[in-house]
């Protein structure tokens, strides 16, 4: 044993000592010991599936450990609930917010804690309060602006202040990325680091290793629930830290053939289409997807994009326009007859549009295609041959869950975006609307899942990409349309665009 | 600094409240007696329902559905008329109010404790309600209505006077009540508090405030406004008990829950439009201006409810998390 583990020095604000988690069968963690400096940021690093979360949730009262203690200033304490963390100085900022939306910042900030004047709830005070937090932590809000208003990496700034109103000293960030533009993420970086510099003491959950480089001070990689490795960000290096992770070297780009395209598969004209507030979100677009090529669609977020999508995918009402599907018009069908026309759909929003959390994997691997042979024979499901169908996909795309017959809700975050891409990608379509496939998904998975969206344009597929990851258009488009105030601002060609002219084109530079 | 959540929707309610009084005194000017009849009646039909409504604004929201206010308004009808002519008024009313808390309590061991589906925890109050005031109900009591109590120099205000400043004490309890709620709702951390528990009980709970508490107290504290309500059919207006006497006034008032889009001085404007409405007909009919069979004018605040409800259940939001149980 090393002195550091006899005797923590003083700076150590959070040790975790042989931590394990069980679910019956599968170890989630497993003997995880670690340690958190003050002023420090981790990085925690792993596979999907490999404990990530599992861990955050026991240090922050979620979960008890079955194994282990954990430390903080040097005690061990028990948490019981996320009140209880936040007592001993502990916040974590959970990819959905726990934010109430029709509430201003500064209320969400001080419920539970209020300033109140003559029995009163004191509304100018709560926002003064959020106002020098702001300040002190260079995280500008504004205190009366109504939560549900803010974009998402402004609420994710309001859940943070909300942290460091109760005097957090631990801050824990499960995959805060995950739903930020590129913008956003690089000001919550900035906003990380300056945390840090004033002695919080950070657990940052990433899959990207860009992240890993430019934000974090050491990095601790988790694989299969174990401490695999511990070491200062400085002495590694992405490749490195791939390899650590999946336990084999990992190709970060791709290799495609140039795209050899065919006919029209999807053709839109004069596009308009309502956001959920009832204004113009998509308006007046043109695209054409051609059968054989990827076509990436950038922009800054909030520009139509998810509209767009859901248009084409009739899970939203357009309000003019055309969209001809192989030469023929498919407004008035729904989703299911789409469907049936050969259309595929990765939503962005796993949890609401992509899965039954409380199905099956096995289940949820042919919601596509439950009714039909071989699945259903005279309106009988055949659980044997889902069963053997589930079992083939689960091998091909890496699902890992300790059984078909898991409840999909149980699944880590990336695994469950694993199992709506190996639905969507096992059946043969037409068009492929891809939005946001890899959110949330790892490295090693990453790799795979885009070699399977080459294979599918290969096999002659039309495929509309949508992503807020300018690596990944690029990655995988031959043609990249940006997007910009509901229309297709420009439309480039991946192999000459470059990284500059798509940033400037998405961000309304003059001359486009 | 009004709070946001009071702010986003600016509240009509005093420009209706302004409205209907400037019309009513133009009515006082020209027909004088009459007016001040229906606007009498008007009152006393609609504070009933308004303290009703202010049980169901309480549940939903602390985020609790409650459509048992029918039954146990009738419950506390019941108690609070049996409780008077067995022990006086007073034993009466606190009777009325602690059987609603009791079918309040029932509601909120379903709902948050048992996590039973709400709608059926309210059926379930409203049938034991019918079945047991039925049940032990005897007739041939009788004991008188309440007094009507008057403030001295307001009540001889014109018009207003007679309509909120003489009046039962269950009546004026109502009004002070409603006043009591809009205040604490929106500017105590009670208030604050209850909103975060109906709209996202999760970030409610993560921050420290215990959920299940907070809508046991509010939907028992609801329950004992509504036997208050039950109460006030029974020992305060018309001193008499009888089978369903509380006709669906229950129902109505979640009607005027949703019209007043659970905000106290809302809901109070929306039932006293409901109240001038009724008092309107009951008035022309009773002059003879139109002549329709009284099952027809007893309809009058029915019928009003589904055009309501058509025109306004889809344009408001109910609290987020109402009728979820939680965790
Ligand atoms: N409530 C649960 N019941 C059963 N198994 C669970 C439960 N929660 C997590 N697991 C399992 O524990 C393991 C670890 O999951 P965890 O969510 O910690 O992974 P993760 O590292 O956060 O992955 P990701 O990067 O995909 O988010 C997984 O195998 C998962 O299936
Ligand atoms: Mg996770």
């Amino acid at each position: 044993m090393s002195d550091s583990e006899e005797q923590p020095g003083a700076d150590v604000v959070l040790e975790v000592r042989g931590l394990t988690k069980r679910f019956g069968p599968v170890v989630a963690d497993s003997e995880v010991t670690l340690q958190l400096r003050r002023g420090e940021v981790l990085a925690l690093l792993g596979e999907n599936g490999a404990g990530k979360s599992t861990l955050v949730k026991m240090l922050v009262g979620l979960l008890r450990p079955d194994a282990g203690e954990i430390r903080i200033g040097g005690d061990v304490v028990r948490l019981r609930s996320p009140r209880d963390a936040i007592g001993r100085g502990i916040a974590v900022v959970h990819q959905h917010f726990q934010l109430v939306p029709v509430m201003t910042v500064a209320e969400n900030v001080v419920l539970g804690a209020e300033p109140t004047r003559r029995g009163l709830f004191d509304h100018r005070k709560a926002a003064a309060e959020v106002r020098a937090l702001s300040q002190r932590f260079g995280l500008a809000v504004e205190p009366d602006a109504v939560v549900q208003d803010l974009p998402i990496g402004m609420q994710q700034r309001v859940e943070i202040i909300k942290a460091l109103y109760r005097g957090a000293e631990i801050l824990i960030l499960d995959e805060p990325t995950a739903v930020l533009t590129p913008v956003e993420t690089d000001e919550l970086l900035r906003i990380v680091a300056e945390l840090a510099e004033r002695g919080v003491g950070i657990i940052f959950i990433t899959h990207k290793l860009r992240e890993v480089m430019n934000g974090t001070d050491r990095v601790v990689v988790l694989r299969d629930g174990r401490v695999v490795g511990d070491v200062a960000t400085a002495d590694t290096d992405e490749a490195g830290l791939a390899a650590l992770m999946v336990g084999r070297p990992v190709v970060l780009h791709v290799d495609k053939e140039p795209a050899t395209p065919g006919a029209t598969v999807l053709e839109i004209r004069g596009l308009e289409v309502d956001d959920d507030r009832g204004r113009l979100a998509v308006r007046g677009l043109d695209l054409d997807v051609r059968a054989g090529e990827i076509l990436g669609i950038a922009g800054v977020q909030d520009n139509g994009q998810r509209e767009l999508v859901e248009a084409i995918c009739a899970m939203r009402p357009r309000r003019a326009g055309t969209v001809v599907l192989a030469g023929r018009e498919v407004e008035g069908l729904d989703v299911r007859a789409l469907h049936d026309l050969g259309v595929a759909h990765i939503p962005e929003d796993r949890d609401k549009h992509g899965l039954v959390g409380g199905y099956f994997v096995a289940e949820n691997l042919v919601l596509n295609r439950f009714d039909q042979a071989p699945f259903s024979r005279w309106g009988r499901r055949d659980f044997a041959a889902i069963q053997r169908w589930a079992r083939q996909l689960i091998a091909d795309f890496d699902v890992r869950t300790p059984s078909v017959y898991a409840r999909t809700d149980a699944l880590s975050g990336g695994n469950k975006q694993k199992v709506v891409v190996a639905r969507e990608l096992s059946r043969e379509s037409v068009l492929l609307v891809a939005a946001q496939p890899t959110r949330g998904v790892d490295v090693g998975s990453i790799e795979f899942i885009h070699q399977q969206l080459v294979a599918a344009r290969d096999r002659g597929v039309a495929v509309l990409l949508v992503s807020a990851e300018l690596e990944e258009l690029f990655a995988l488009s031959d043609r990249i349309a940006v997007i910009r105030e509901g229309r297709v601002a420009a439309v480039l060609d991946a192999k000459s665009a470059t990284r500059e002219t798509v940033g400037l084109i998405m961000a309304g530079a003059a001359g486009h | 600094m009004r709070p946001a959540w009071v702010r986003r929707r600016p509240p009509p309610a005093l420009g209706v409240a302004a409205a209907l009084l400037v019309a009513a005194f133009l009515a006082y000017a020209i027909w004088g007696f009459r007016a001040a009849a229906v606007a009498g009646f008007a009152v006393r039909s609609c504070t009933p329902l308004a303290l009703a409504a202010m049980c169901g604004i309480l549940c939903e929201r602390t985020g609790v559905i409650n459509i048992g206010i029918e039954g146990q308004m009738l419950l506390g009808a019941f108690a609070g008329f049996f409780g008077a002519a067995a022990f006086g008024v007073v034993f009466g009313v606190l009777a009325a109010a602690i059987i609603g808390a009791l079918g309040g309590a029932f509601l909120a061991v379903c709902a948050v404790s048992w996590r039973v589906d709400q709608i059926i925890a309210g059926a379930v109050i409203n049938i034991v309600a019918m079945g047991f005031t039925t049940f032990f109900y005897r007739p041939g009591f009788v004991i008188g209505s309440l007094p009507t109590w008057q403030i001295p120099l307001l009540a001889d205000l014109p018009l207003l006077g007679p309509i909120f400043f003489r009046a039962q004490p269950l009546a004026f309890l109502t009004f002070a009540v409603v006043i009591g709620l809009q205040v604490t709702l929106f500017r105590t951390t009670w208030g604050l508090r209850t909103t975060a528990v109906g709209e996202h009980p999760g970030a409610a709970d993560t921050v420290g405030v215990n959920v299940a508490r907070y809508r046991y107290g509010n939907v028992m504290l609801g329950g004992a406004l509504a036997g208050l309500a039950g109460a006030m059919l029974s020992v305060e207006i018309t001193g008499s008990f009888d089978r369903a006497m509380t006709a669906g006034r229950g129902f109505l008032a979640l009607a005027i829950v949703i019209m007043g889009r659970w905000r106290p001085m809302l809901a109070w404007t929306a039932a006293l439009l409901f109240g001038l409405l009724s008092g309107l007909v009951n008035q022309l009919n009773f002059d003879q201006v139109i002549d329709v069979p009284p099952q027809f004018v007893a309809m009058v605040p029915y019928g009003t409810t589904i055009v309501v409800l058509a025109v306004f259940s889809t344009r408001v939001r109910p609290p987020a998390a109402a009728g979820r149980p939680y965790p």
